[in-house]
């Protein structure tokens, strides 16, 4: 475990907030901040910083994706550690730009940033150390796993750790937890009827579980799923699992209107 | 098969208001797919399996063409015949050609991909031959006149119920009457009606899940026994293979095999597994007097020396359609070819042109969860991705996509600008859904909100909001 004490030692993390929780949900980042604070470190938050490329990517574009991950490294390669609040965007840092840049002089360079680059939950648990964190929220709840976290960067017992230890928190898994949500990017707008379905289904098997929150942990599911929830208006509340643990899940949850 | 992966958009929708299909899928997710889980519990070594699988096979495609002339001369060594097809055409031509040589009349089929790859029955049925399907599921297809919907279980497709009105309205000109309605009854007059075909065949043409090189054989699993008769009661026998089918010894098909029944059907080993080697020699009590193997190419070396040559590793287990989300919700047929799921939007592509299954690699989520199974370990939505790739750079896919992306790349490689952008419209589309909390419908986002809505941003973006935080 990393010492939390002098501010000497604090490990100095740069802040990717995805551009996802960027428009949509900034209460996502100034949690992640808070979380990260209290554990100990010292968070910036650069400004140079957008996406990390991934519709570029996924769209076969390798030419603006190398252009955006250049820019992601230049502005994050100075700090101990990079962390976001997004399994995808950090699969993307972690396992796809080195691939990108295989036969590249900037290879080293990207696999030096690959290695001190986590998703926020694992930085907590697996680099820090952390197995509780003091919050509460009271509710019965389930966590979709994205795909990204689980299969690409292996979060799965992580969030679970730390949610056992929330006040007032009761969790209870969805059946067929590997199953993707369908939101996959642009797959999500290009194949609505698919990815629309596959949305219907992961809310169905949310609603069996009884939960009055749905959880996750990356900002694409969480949008496709809230607006799937709505649309069928279904009235589960949807945060990032960071709003929970940083005691802020008070706002309004995803795709809830100001009354 | 005239193919209709173009309109994978058409089929894919007409197949999710299909509610007897959506019905039988639910049950293939169930079946193979809990089947796998428990073989891969029951086995400590399977992931060690999987990485001595894909090593076997790099090298073997590291050095194809020294185990296909292995395998060539040890099939001639016993008495058997190969010929070589670079393309679909070609090998169509030359099982027509032994067909004719033979003076056949009638011809029966085991299962085989290949078969399908090159449309073989229609090449034979339009020379003038009676051919027939021996697996049930294909014998089922035939019926029907369809394609198969899965690489292992062709007719998964099918209800129950489909199938006794099938049979009870094909059988009859057979002399059999009753609609029946029992599973074991259906496949009992099924078996029937096959076993006068096998008696009467000339031909039997079946595939071959592995070529092995140093002895010659050929294998294949099948759970009926089909693929057996096929290959033993008539006077001339034919594999169809790919050259991707050749493993070096019978020590690795003997690896792969224990991979492939888990992976594929949830089965230790699968019901019958055959190792055929040339023709009938004096003392042997059956088997052919011809033996022919067929080795088609079909667009695979091509893979062979490029990125995608990881693809020629499967081993046709089905285990990525299984776990696919896409292939479970649309069925087969929505790929519009003989190659469905996961490694069909590989496959199709190459074999067909991207012009023609342009939507296939575009048609997936990437989560990933195909190549976690598949039994070679082959980074599926990698090659996808390489895919994608060679679309872009061929500017094959929509100009409107292009464009959005490119103004979009433009604007995030500026972040300032991207900042006052988005901070401006954030702020409006918060404004505006600060009620609902959420959008029916958006401009430039109908994809989207047809079939969920969008949540509203909750106001500024972090970065104005950070930046404000800091200067108070
Ligand atoms: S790609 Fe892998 S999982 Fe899919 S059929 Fe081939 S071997 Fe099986």
């Amino acid at each position: 475990m990393t010492d939390r004490g002098t501010s000497a030692e604090k490990p100095r993390v740069g802040l990717f907030v995805t551009c996802l929780v960027d428009l949509y949900r900034p209460s996502v980042g100034f949690a992640a901040i808070k979380l990260l604070k209290q554990a100990g470190c010292e968070v910036d938050v650069p400004q140079l910083q957008t996406c990390c490329g991934q519709p570029a990517y996924n769209s076969g574009d390798d030419e603006h994706t190398r252009a955006l991950a250049l820019q992601v490294l230049q502005a994050f390669e100075d700090y101990d550690y990079v962390v976001a609040p997004s399994g995808s965007c950090l699969g993307m840092i972690r396992c796809h730009y080195p691939d990108l840049f295989a036969q590249h002089e900037l290879l080293a360079r990207f696999q030096a940033l690959s290695a001190k680059s986590h998703e926020l939950i694992s930085f907590l648990v697996d680099v820090l150390g952390i197995d509780q964190i003091k919050a509460s929220y009271t509710g019965q709840v389930t966590y979709h796993d994205s795909c990204s976290g689980l299969r690409e960067l292996g979060i799965s017992a992580q969030p679970r750790q730390l949610l056992a230890g929330v006040d007032g928190l009761s969790l209870t898994e969805l059946e067929g937890r590997e199953v993707c949500c369908g939101f996959g990017g642009t797959f999500c707008v290009k194949y609505p009827e698919i990815s629309g379905r596959m949305a219907a289904d992961k809310v169905a098997a949310a609603a069996a579980t009884g939960a009055d929150t749905l959880l996750a942990g990356d900002m694409g599911c969480l949008l496709n799923l809230a607006g799937k929830m709505r649309r069928e208006g279904v009235d589960t509340r949807v945060y990032h699992i960071a709003e929970v643990l940083a005691d802020m899940a008070d706002a309004e949850s995803i795709g809830e209107g100001k009354a | 098969m005239h193919p209709r992966s173009k309109f994978f958009e058409a089929n894919a929708t007409q197949a999710l208001r299909q509610p007897s299909l959506q019905a039988a899928l639910k049950q293939l997710e169930q079946g193979f797919v809990a089947g796998r889980a428990a073989c891969y519990e029951a086995l400590p070594e399977f992931e060690a399996l999987r990485d001595r699988a894909e090593e076997v096979l790099n090298h073997t495609l590291e050095n194809l063409d020294a185990y296909l002339l292995e395998y060539e001369a040890r099939v001639i060594e016993t008495g058997g015949q190969v010929h070589w097809a670079s393309t679909a055409d070609e090998a169509r031509r030359i099982v027509v050609d032994i067909c004719n040589q033979a003076g056949a009349g009638n011809v029966i089929r085991g299962k085989s991909m290949i078969g399908e790859e090159v449309g073989i029955n229609d090449a034979l049925e339009k020379a003038g031959f009676e051919v027939t399907e021996t697996d049930l599921g294909e014998y089922i297809l035939q019926l029907a006149e369809e394609p198969p919907s899965h690489i292992v279980a062709p007719a998964i497709h099918k209800t129950k119920d489909e199938i006794s009105d099938l049979f009870h309205s094909r059988h009859r000109e057979l002399g059999y009457h009753e609609r029946l309605t029992e599973r074991s009854a259906l496949v009992a007059e099924a078996r029937q009606v096959l076993r006068e075909k096998f008696q009467q065949a000339d031909v039997g043409i079946t595939g071959a899940n592995f070529l092995i090189a140093e002895t010659g054989s050929n294998v294949i699993v099948t759970n009926e026994g089909n693929g057996d008769l096929s290959s033993t009661l008539p006077r001339v026998q034919i594999v169809t293979a790919a050259i991707d089918k050749v493993v070096p010894t019978l020590e690795d098909a003997s690896l792969l095999l224990r991979l492939l029944g888990r992976s594929a059907t949830g089965q230790e080993i699968t019901a019958y597994t055959t190792f055929t080697t040339g023709p009938r020699r004096q003392t042997d009590a059956d088997g052919p007097a011809e033996y022919h193997v067929v080795i088609l190419d079909n667009h695979r070396s091509e893979m062979l020396a490029g990125e995608l040559r990881p693809m020629l590793r499967c081993i046709r287990c089905g285990a990525c359609m299984n776990h696919c989300p896409v292939y479970g919700r649309v069925g087969g047929h929505a790929y519009g070819w003989i190659y469905p799921g996961p490694m069909g939007s590989v496959l199709t592509p190459v074999m067909l042109g991207l012009d023609e299954a342009g939507h296939l690699p575009n048609a997936c989520s990437l989560n990933g969860r195909c190549a976690t199974v598949c039994p070679v370990k082959i980074p599926l939505p990698q090659l996808l991705r390489t895919l994608r790739g060679r679309q872009h750079r061929r500017r094959l896919n929509s100009r409107t996509a292009r464009m959005g992306l490119s103004i979009w790349a433009w604007i995030a490689l500026r972040p300032r600008l991207y900042q006052s952008i988005t901070r401006l419209a954030m702020s409006i589309m918060a404004l505006l859904g600060r009620r609902q909390g959420r959008f029916r419908r958006m401009p430039l986002a109908g994809g989207w909100t047809r079939v969920r809505d969008l949540p509203a941003p909750q106001g500024s973006t972090f970065q104005a909001q950070w930046r404000q935080r800091r200067q108070q």
